[in-house]
């Protein structure tokens, strides 16, 4: 029935599901609370999104490609408290690059080993994220670490400021999501991640280097790690050892309730911006309607599963899997 | 070569390398760290080791059956919070020490539940077990968030913290109960046709479909066996703390998929056994230990598995060239 009906309703709106969703969870959380549609509650949830929001845009990018990154996590606590920490020993001007440099290592190391010597993905990442995470513990000697001087660095306009009434966060995590967008979908470099995705072999043949491509990938999925981490240490202004445990999934969840394939060779940045957001409002709103906080975890479950389950069940044209 | 193949020890070992690297770190902790090779702490390695070791016994069935089950963790908090809360339950008030009786069987059932949820949704919904876990993942750990209120939970009765303290003659029970847990698995695997099948399916769906296997309940029960191992090993775990975290088993997804594929098993399936996923938790027990007890930072032991994890997986490609071994999704 159903199917049907998604079938002789086009193909267009089974292919917006994400969009329909995500307009009908706006409309019902409205209801719901008077306080959610203000112009203040969503700009808020806007500025919360954008550090798994910028992440996700690296990792919609690295899936499209073929591949997995569940180093995101700990990459970020890698890199937030690396620019804390630097920020007070060797001053803003040099902190911030510094860590931009070492998360690039970093990326170009996942890049390395899934890229050129082409070894699993989940495998590798979720090696390196026990590897980074130990890096950090090892640099921190497993203390928090902050800035000691926070209203007067300018270090505090990526995660405080604010250009002409908008945050800086938002600011950023728009520009790299428009930025990233018109890299997939009109250069020749997004058409090649689509085509490694998509089929290994076949773009290998068509003489696209396959592993620089990759490798590339991660490079981006690193820098967008630098730039979220940017957000969260000058937001925060210190940073615990293990702050961005867990938000590997987050990202994943995000990316993957965009409609991108974990197969790869399809996706889309704009609806991983979608995701983000989904995710977010689903947060908020559960919030102002006075449930406890870790109830959008189970609402999560629910939306990531039935995404995905009418993606599927739209291409193969049935509800159910054949499979006895 | 022939002087290997001529060996049945060391033909065993080519074929187990996790063993010859087991044997290695242990033989290394035995010389370098003092206590190490002492009853006392060997005992206590098979002890730390079940908790990782009876979660790696079900992911060996669900990796060889072509899923992955990433929820196990959130499951063991799961059933560690249900074992410790419900035998304070007013019902069983009366009840004395067999209170504790229905709490743990509450906590078993609902561990066989939510694997049965995942199995579920992965046979009828055909989404990938990645994602259906990964949604499991956070939606299990935050209904242990909504059931516990976010606090930590302490077992009323002592004899339930007592229980991880007993011993069958020299060996603790909890031990046995993950030796019982290894061989009972290691048949199921081995010497039936629900574990035959397993293989089957994950070596080669389409093949097994024509063959007149039926493949969802296999992947199915698979799936419920995790969840039964994963809600046992909460329960002792608890057992052994006395208490239930909300945040208990956190990352443990991780450490249990290290520990299998150390141990050989190919996360495209049909390949594996539980010889070499009992190599992998014990080589990650061991190794916990001895830097412990060699006073090595924690921190290091994350470096050094993750970076095991990754030349394993270099080794493995380097030796095993045929073998494609990319991420089925």
């Amino acid at each position: 029935m159903l199917i049907a009906r998604l079938k002789a309703g086009g193909p267009t709106l089974a292919k917006q599901g994400i969009l329909v969703a995500f307009i009908l969870f706006m409309i019902v959380f409205s209801f719901m609370s008077d306080r959610f549609m203000t112009t203040g509650n969503v700009m808020s949830v806007f500025r919360q999104a954008t550090i798994v929001g910028v992440m996700a845009l690296g990792v919609t990018i690295v899936v499209i490609g073929g591949n997995l990154d569940l180093s995101v996590g700990s990459m970020l606590s890698f890199a937030t408290v690396l620019v804390v920490d630097l920020h007070d020993k060797i001053g803003p001007e040099l902190a911030v690059p510094v860590m931009v440099l070492a998360t690039l290592c970093l990326g170009a190391v996942n890049g390395f080993l899934i890229g050129i010597l082409r070894l699993n993905s989940l495998i590798v990442t979720l090696g390196m994220l026990s590897v980074i995470q130990g890096l950090v513990l090892i640099y921190s000697g497993g203390q928090n670490v902050d800035i000691a001087n926070q209203s007067e660095t300018w270090f505090r306009v990526f995660g405080r400021g604010a250009v002409m009434g908008i945050a800086t966060p938002i600011i950023l995590f728009v520009g790299l999501a428009l930025f990233f967008h018109i890299l997939m979908t009109t250069t020749a470099f997004g058409r090649r991640v689509h085509a490694v995705g998509g089929n290994p072999v076949a773009s290998v043949f068509s003489g696209i280097p396959r592993s620089r491509i990759v490798f590339l990938t991660y490079l981006i999925s690193a820098l967008c790690v630098a730039v979220a981490a940017m957000i969260l240490g000058s937001r925060v202004m210190g940073s615990q050892n293990n702050v961005g445990q867990g938000y590997e999934l987050q990202v994943l969840a995000a990316v993957i309730l965009g409609g991108t394939s974990l197969l790869g060779g399809s996706g889309s940045i704009l609806r991983t911006v979608l995701g983000v957001l989904m995710l977010a409002f689903i947060q908020n709103g559960l919030i102002l309607m006075g449930q406890p906080y870790y109830t959008q975890w189970l609402v999560t479950w629910a939306v990531i599963i039935i995404a995905v389950w009418l993606d599927v069940a739209a291409k193969r044209g049935r509800l159910l899997s054949p499979i006895a | 070569m022939s002087m290997f193949s001529n060996n049945p020890a060391l033909r065993w070992l080519m074929h187990n390398p996790i063993w010859g690297f087991v044997l290695l770190i242990f033989v290394f902790f035995s010389l370098s760290a003092d206590h190490f090779f002492d009853a006392r702490n060997l005992q206590n390695i098979v002890v730390q080791t079940s908790t990782i070791g009876l979660i790696a016994l079900g992911m060996t069935l669900v990796m060889i059956n072509g899923n992955i089950d990433l929820s196990v963790g959130a499951t063991l908090a799961l059933a560690a919070a249900f074992a410790v809360d419900v035998q304070s339950w007013a019902a069983f008030a009366t009840w004395g020490n067999w209170q504790i009786l229905p709490a743990v069987c509450l906590a078993l059932l609902a561990g066989i539940a939510m694997g049965a949820i995942n199995g579920f949704i992965v046979w009828k919904t055909g989404v990938d077990a990645f994602i259906v876990t990964l949604g499991a993942m956070l939606g299990i750990r935050g209904l242990v968030f909504v059931y516990t209120g976010e606090q930590s939970f302490y077992a009323a009765n002592f004899a339930y913290s007592d229980f991880s303290m007993m011993s069958l003659g020299p060996f603790p029970v909890l031990a046995v109960i993950f030796v019982l847990a290894v061989i009972a698995v290691h048949w199921l695997l081995s010497r039936t046709v629900h574990g035959r099948n397993t293989y089957a399916v994950g070596g080669n769906r389409e093949a097994a479909v024509n063959a007149g296997i039926r493949v969802g309940p296999h992947m199915m029960i698979n799936f419920m066996l995790i969840g039964f191992l994963a809600a046992l090993s909460g329960v002792l775990l608890s057992t052994q703390m006395g208490a239930a975290t909300p945040n208990l088993g956190r990352d443990y997804e991780l450490w249990v998929i290290t520990a299998v594929v150390l141990g050989g098993t190919k996360l495209t399936g049909g390949k594996g056994d539980i010889i070499g996923t009992l190599g992998g938790v014990l080589a990650i027990g061991i190794l916990r230990n001895g830097m412990n007890l060699m006073q090595v930072p924690a921190f290091y032991v994350y470096v050094i598995l993750g970076s095991i994890l990754i030349a394993v997986l270099f080794l493995d490609k380097r030796f095993n060239r045929t073998q494609n071994g990319g991420l089925r999704l």
